[in-house]
């Protein structure tokens, strides 16, 4: 024996690289990615009342940050973010209760999740333009 | 609240399944879970119906004692499920010698910004109602 036993190089089980993605496995990593990209714009929400608590120049300031195109990208970014997170997490909690696990189903509210997320995404931006349009 | 009836019947008659935090853990993710599905409706319906309004009226709107109450809620709840979450996170994909690391400056980031943003909102608040 060349090596001492813990050394010696394993064979590995195949990596999640090699498989099709697919509506399950996509929506699982999504939760995560959108609870990372949450709470790293959850840094912002606190900056931004940091900003506010310091006055109104502090405040222009941060306005103007969000309301540059890529504050403004980021921010749409983050609402969709947010409403996925916020239905898959619903979804989890369903789960929970050991309901809607017949492969049927797991279909059925995966496409719900997404379909919601887009249609709650849009009308958060249409009914926020309107608002400011109107003020 | 009976925690055991969460167990299958076959775990609680092995009686196997978490001895420690493992349980705790779980079940505070989804204590902050259920908070937030009202505490971040409220606050991103607040957000859309101030939409285009400046400071003067967001500064009014902080003074409500209401609006504190809620904001501290959601800057506790929003923080706890995130130090939760990121924990799982960094503890499923960092294996080297940064995930000890990774695991505290997560947690104590989390309990930094949850504080910071908690005075923020209370000296805002503090400021209006001198004023008023």
């Amino acid at each position: 024996m060349s090596q001492p036993p813990a050394k010696r190089v394993r064979p590995l089980s195949p990596n999640i690289q090699i498989y099709r993605p697919q509506l399950t496995s996509v929506l699982s990593i999504a939760n995560r990615i959108t609870g990372i990209f949450l709470s790293a714009c959850a840094v912002f929400l606190v900056f931004w009342l940091v900003a506010a608590a310091r006055g109104p120049q502090a405040y222009a300031r941060f306005d103007a940050l969000i309301g540059s195109w890529p504050g403004q990208l980021v921010l749409l970014a983050a609402t969709f973010a947010f409403f996925l997170h916020l239905c898959g997490g619903i979804r989890h909690l369903v789960w929970d209760t050991v309901r809607g696990f017949e492969l049927r189903q797991i279909y059925a509210s995966g496409w719900l999740l997404i379909a919601a997320s887009v249609v709650l995404t849009l009308a958060s931006w249409v009914a926020s333009l309107v608002i400011a349009g109107q003020g | 609240m009976d925690r055991y009836r969460l167990h299958s019947p076959l775990a609680r008659a092995k009686g196997l399944g978490s001895a420690k935090a493992g349980f705790g853990h779980w079940w505070t993710e989804r204590v902050t879970a259920v908070a937030l599905i009202p505490l971040s409706v409220w606050f991103v319906a607040a957000l859309i119906a101030h939409s285009g309004n400046g400071y003067d009226s967001f500064i009014n709107w902080m003074g409500s004692p209401i609006t504190v109450v809620m904001m501290v809620l959601l800057l506790i709840t929003l923080f706890w499920h995130a130090a939760l979450g990121l924990q799982v996170v960094i503890e499923d994909y960092i294996h080297s010698g940064a995930k000890v690391w990774a695991l505290l400056m997560a947690r104590y980031a989390c309990f930094a910004l949850a504080l910071t943003g908690i005075v923020a909102t209370l000296r805002i608040a503090v400021g209006v109602w001198s004023l008023g």
